[in-house]
């Protein structure tokens, strides 16, 4: 019963103090809207840049032939690096670091894919079993690529969602069927995801040794690469080195020469992006405290400024026989009231914002490289406003103790 | 009801002390009216503020309906307040935000009384001050002397046993001052005591003693 008269009186005193409450919530609420949308921004630029990650193994090292630069051993430089099956499987055997090793062979000339009448040009990729720990492929239907399909050089297939979806109704049954390669058929045995780019469900994978067998007659692979399980990036550095020492031994180029073959390290790649997010993130925590910081000074000021306004009013009070603390907790209240309706109102429309502008992206099909789910931790909210609404309180405390103490005459006179 | 014996106040400034009241000796008994009068300056309003409750004082002895006041909490002054005491002021001191119902419902909010009762019983009192109409007018759009009865209710509505007004009609024509000290009159007939701060002759004529202050004593 008490309590509801107490609510009641501070109620009525917000409400015909419109302006002097809609200056202190508004100061809240930027506050609490900017750190939302920096915070959910930042998120999303990281989420962005880290999903193109996803798509390949973070930890691998991609290794590719090019031409040699400096002559060696009597050999003249410009001579072509080509990596054959015993060079990768030298890597695999000699390179303690390799975890999954991958390779990869492009048909040349590209490839025709047909079914009946239907034609498309897809991407063939001829590669190992142990391809898939590369690229992240995640199996839908049936099974990937296998030891005995490399050994038997079997006509088997493995191909992308997207190929499913151009050549096969959602319902049809595709494992079992085939698909006909430059003239060939190919027995389809499983779909795959991937969850990078769009791009990489284009692809249609055979095993690499049945293309050597079937088109080309030779052992050439165009790429080898490999992942190296839990390793610091000064590590995996060193497995670049050693491979490069290895792969000179073998093909006779110059252990100096950087063009003689490329390698390219994705956990560096992704540490450097993961020291640039964390210069961000910085950034973002900078940038935001400097918003609660400046949210709090604002709520001080118009809280200093209220209780200088209500002296008289807390004279009166005091007149008829109002006792100095149920005047503090008046203050308390109703800056508490304020603070946190308003703080919680403005993290509401940071967070409509945000989430609103990501169900745009979802129906307007944005897929963005350097923007994605930009969430917010519910828990740094929570503290963010938890602070706004104690600063207020102690900003309208001091000035509000202060005012109680004047003798009520004094202060009616103000 | 008010017993005042060898009252001194001072107000200390940093280069100096200023003495406002210099031993000063008051009675007053239940039911009286009576009006201070003095010169400006001559401490007739720091009297009443102390005997408000609403300042202190150096050294001598107040009593306040029998109890002695001296050194006494913010809260025990504040109970007192609300109890024993009802304020007239000459700026009327109303909260502007408030109508004139709940302005004078507010002394009962403090006395812990429901919202519903006090409301009923303030437009009681602004009957009695012939404002039953105005009840939820906000105080700027009141004349004064509408405002003063305003706040007159407000000091009776706790039923305190002493009325203080502190020149309750400085800021009003003569007329409307006439029907102020009227309405005090009737207030004095109930049996309050009421003490009247003034400078006005007329005022002061009007109740049933008048004590003259001069530089601080009673003369």
């Amino acid at each position: 019963m008490l309590d509801y008269d107490k609510w009641q009186e501070i109620i009525d005193s917000i409400s015909k103090h419109k302006l002097r409450t809609a200056l202190t919530a508004f100061g809240v609420s930027w506050g609490m809207f900017m750190l939302v949308l920096l915070l959910g921004a930042g998120n999303g630029l990281r989420n962005g840049v880290n999903h193109n990650f996803l798509d390949d193994a973070v930890n691998s090292l991609w290794i590719w032939g090019g031409s040699t630069s400096k002559p060696y051993k009597g050999l003249q430089p410009g001579r072509r690096i080509i990596f054959h099956n015993e060079d990768y499987k030298t890597v695999e055997a000699s390179i303690g670091a390799v975890e999954h090793l991958g390779v990869r062979y492009w048909l040349r000339g590209g490839a025709q894919v047909k079914r009946g009448n239907e034609v498309f040009d897809y991407p063939v990729r001829c590669v190992n079993p142990g391809h898939r720990y590369l690229e992240n492929t995640i199996i839908t239907e049936g099974r990937f690529i296998n030891d005995h399909d490399m050994s038997s050089a079997a006509k088997i297939t493995v191909i992308g969602q997207l190929v499913r979806d151009a050549f096969f109704t959602k319902d049809e049954a595709v494992i079992g069927q085939y698909i006909n390669i430059k003239g060939i058929d190919f027995k389809i045995v499983g779909v795959y995801l991937d969850e990078g780019q769009e791009n990489e469900m284009r692809n249609i994978y055979i095993p690499v040794y049945t293309a050597q067998k079937v088109f080309e007659g030779d052992d050439i692979v165009d790429q080898i690469m490999f992942t190296m399980g839990d390793i610091s990036v000064e590590n995996s550095a060193l497995v670049e080195a050693d491979v490069q020492r290895l792969l000179a031994e073998r093909l006779n180029f110059d252990p100096e020469d950087k063009q003689a073959i490329y390698i390219s390290n994705d956990l560096e790649e992704y540490m450097k992006f993961q020291s640039f997010f964390q210069a961000i993130k910085i950034f973002v925590w900078i940038v935001g405290l400097g918003s609660i910081l400046a949210g709090m000074i604002g709520v001080s000021n118009i809280m200093l400024i209220i209780v200088k306004d209500r002296t008289k009013e807390i004279g009166i009070r005091k007149a008829v026989g109002a006792t100095p603390a149920s005047i503090i907790s008046m203050i308390l209240h109703e800056s508490v009231l304020i603070t946190a309706v308003a703080g919680f109102l403005g993290l509401c429309a940071g967070i409509g914002i945000l989430w609103g502008l990501e169900s745009l992206m979802t129906a307007l099909e944005i897929e963005s490289e350097f923007f994605r789910n930009p969430e917010v931790n519910f828990g740094v909210l929570a503290w963010a406003l938890f602070t706004l609404v104690v600063t207020g309180a102690l900003a309208g405390l001091i000035p509000g103790m202060k005012a109680v103490r004047i003798n009520p005459v004094e202060a009616m006179k103000g | 009801m008010i017993s005042i014996s060898n009252l001194y106040k001072s107000y200390k400034t940093d280069y100096n002390t200023l003495e406002v009241l210099k031993g000063l000796d008051v009675e007053i008994e239940e039911g009286e009216f009576v009006s201070i009068m003095g010169s400006s300056g001559s401490g007739k309003s720091t009297l009443l503020n102390i005997v408000g409750i609403l300042d202190e004082y150096d050294s001598g002895e107040y009593r306040l309906s029998g109890r002695l006041i001296k050194d006494l909490s913010q809260k025990d002054a504040a109970i007192y307040r609300n109890e024993l005491l009802g304020f007239v002021f000459q700026s009327f001191n109303l909260l502007n935000f408030k109508s004139a119902v709940e302005n004078v419902a507010l002394p009962l909010y403090y006395k812990k009384i429901s919202r519903k009762e006090r409301l009923k019983l303030a437009e009681e009192y602004l009957d009695r001050v012939g404002l039953k109409e105005w009840a939820h007018h906000l105080p700027n759009q009141m004349s004064g002397g509408q405002q003063q009865r305003v706040a007159i209710a407000r000091a009776l509505i706790s039923d305190p046993k002493v009325i203080l007004a502190d020149e309750p009609t400085g800021a009003l024509d003569s007329v409307t001052s006439q029907e102020i000290i009227d309405i005090f009159k009737e207030v004095n007939n109930d049996g309050k005591t009421v003490l009247i701060v003034t400078h006005e002759k007329e005022i002061a004529d009007d109740t049933d003693r008048i004590i003259l202050l001069r530089d601080g004593v009673i003369i």
